[in-house]
């Protein structure tokens, strides 16, 4: 397996992970050796094996569409780092 | 009277010889004496723990006899309780307060429990030493310069050191079973399915699974018979009639077929551990059972399966925190630029599986890691099926050691992975596990058997369990820790 460091950032992206240059060195080194200790996967011949996903596997569940009460709006809210107007307020996402 | 066990605590209840306010103040004082050595806790909920003692009290006055009525337990940190903040041992969770009750935990009143506080854990249960908790590591009352096993340490070190009877806490690969082999101790980790997930903090959706501890095997079912059920809510949970499990310990294991595995005795495992884990399963013999070699022949792909499977869950589950409805929230260049710096506030650990999650995801990589680990999974399942065909419970060892020391293998995360080699296949699988304490060490570290179950079949491992625990007394050892204050 050859990880770069390019991957590293890639997928430090991705994650929306800001690392510093010691954090992807050593991710570097160490989702290598994860990912190299994975290859013994590729000694199984895997033909015709369906994947598991889940280990007791559930159909769709529906159930009947009533309204019951949820959770009011300030107790929806008693987490939010920033709110006004009964919303989360954060960063402006568009140039205005 | 801290290391009465729950089942004798009750029985006092009952008979009006304590009360649960009487039994939670000796609780909280113990945990006031003693955890500032074993920092189990990281919320102690003592106002809350001692109203609903009193609230108990007055139901037994009435006529009322639940459960857990009046027992002091403790609730792993990334279950939800209202109103008690939520870390998950986090700081990205830092001050979060959940609205609701997660299902367990309203089952727990419901059955009149007492819930002394929320206990350490590896930082969204990712580990297998709370070395990963965001806030500090808890230690093991055997031994303190020792880890207590994880993720779910903190609910094993306070059930293990008798500041609480039992105990909720995960199992996503080991963290329950594990921490209960380190400590000496019984932990159940039921069948994917048996308890609503709802309002536990998720980290790999496919494997979470809420676990029990106690220091007997009664114990711990009382607590799990407590909190098993069906719940809409969570769509994975089945809907199935929950057995009296309780009833179901008659310590009787005539005839009971019991597997042996070649794959789970392989190198590197301890050799105090092996021959304790052998004697242990002599003994399971002698009580009537039968022993069967069998062989679970993709034992060794469940760790890079787990590996790349619970990662990849965990960089979904874990992609919500941005800081936006809870939580801290860093002031970056921009919106993503925020979230960047906040989700800065993750440890190292979480991290790292979030990187390698996304890259077993990620585009041109997705069918040659995570796909694959998926199809490996059916083959692990399979095992597990077949193996059932044959024997009715697998006995082998929760845990290639016996504790480690703290730093031991903090610098080294595969390392750390070995720890869970006996324990991930349970979860990839649909089968059941447990520990049950079957021995100490030459430096007196507990050593751990576990008992694993087909589907849904929990009542046989524990009845197992049951039967090996009468018939030994490891579970009558304490640790030396504080004494009998």
């Amino acid at each position: 397996m050859s990880l770069t460091p390019q991957d590293v950032e890639k997928i430090a992206n991705l994650a929306r992970l800001e690392l510093t240059p010691a954090e992807k060195a050593q991710y570097l080194e160490q989702l290598t050796a994860v990912l190299d200790y994975a290859e013994m996967l590729n000694e199984l011949d895997l033909e015709g094996i369906q994947p598991t996903a889940h280990a007791i596997a559930q159909e769709n569940i529906m159930r009947e569409d009533i309204a019951v009460p949820g959770l009011a709006i300030d107790e929806v809210l008693f987490n939010a780092p920033k709110q006004a107007q009964n919303q989360f307020l954060i960063q402006s996402v568009l140039d205005e | 009277m801290d290391y009465l066990s729950l089942t004798e605590a009750r029985d006092a209840l009952r008979k009006g010889e304590t009360t649960s306010v009487d039994l939670t103040q000796a609780m909280l004082d113990r945990i006031v004496a003693l955890d500032n050595d074993v920092n189990s806790y990281l919320t102690i909920t003592d106002e809350m723990a001692l109203a609903q003692a009193a609230a108990a009290d007055k139901r037994r006055a009435n006529g009322d006899d639940t459960p857990l009525l009046g027992i002091p337990i403790a609730v792993k940190d990334i279950i939800s309780v209202q109103g008690v903040p939520n870390t998950a041992g986090s700081k990205i969770l830092d001050g979060f307060v959940p609205p609701y009750n997660a299902f367990v935990v309203d089952k727990l009143e419901e059955a009149g429990a007492v819930i002394l506080g929320k206990t350490n854990t590896d930082e969204f249960a990712m580990g297998s030493s709370t070395e990963n908790s965001g806030f500090f590591t808890t230690s093991n009352p055997w031994d303190l310069e020792r880890v207590p096993g994880g993720s779910s340490g903190g609910s094993a070190a306070a059930v293990s050191a008798g500041l609480a009877y039992a105990a909720l806490g995960t199992d996503t690969g080991g963290s329950v079973r594990q921490p209960a082999s380190f400590c000496s101790l019984v932990g159940l980790r039921p069948t994917y399915g048996r308890l609503s997930r709802w309002g536990v903090v998720a980290f790999a959706s496919s494997l979470d699974q809420v676990g029990h501890f106690g220091r007997t095997v009664a114990d711990c079912t009382a607590i799990f018979q407590a909190t098993a059920g069906y719940d809409p809510r969570d769509s994975t949970s089945l809907n199935v009639e929950v057995p009296d499990f309780e009833a179901a310990l008659t310590g009787d294991i005539n005839g009971l077929k019991v597997g042996v595995p070649q794959e789970y005795f392989i190198e590197g495992i301890d050799a105090e551990v092996e021959t304790a884990v052998r004697t242990a399963i002599a003994k399971l013999e002698e009580l009537g059972a039968e022993i069967v070699k069998i062989s679970l022949p993709h034992t060794q792909y469940a760790l890079p399966v787990y590996y790349l499977i619970a990662p990849a869950e965990a960089s979904a589950n874990l992609a919500r925190y941005d800081g936006v409805r809870y939580g801290p929230r860093a002031k970056g260049s921009d919106m993503i630029d925020s979230v960047k710096k906040t989700r800065a506030l993750f440890g190292a650990e979480v991290k790292r599986r979030i990187m390698l999650g996304t890259y077993a995801l990620s585009a041109g990589y997705y069918d040659e890691y995570y796909g694959r680990a998926l199809k490996v999974r059916t083959l692990i399942k399979q095992d597990f099926l077949d193996a059932f065909e044959q024997v009715d419970v697998i006995a082998c060892p929760t845990s290639p050691t016996t504790a480690f020391k703290i730093g031991e293998k903090a610098d080294d995360p595969l390392a750390m992975y070995l720890a869970d080699i006996f324990t991930l296949s349970v979860n990839l699988s649909a089968s059941c596990g447990l520990n049950v304490p079957c021995g100490f060490d030459s430096k007196g570290l507990p050593i751990g058997l576990q008992l694993i179950g087909n589907t849904l079949q929990e009542a046989t491992i524990l009845n197992a369990a049951y039967a090996y625990e009468q018939a030994t007394a490891w579970h009558k050892q304490q640790p030396t820790i504080g004494g009998n204050l």
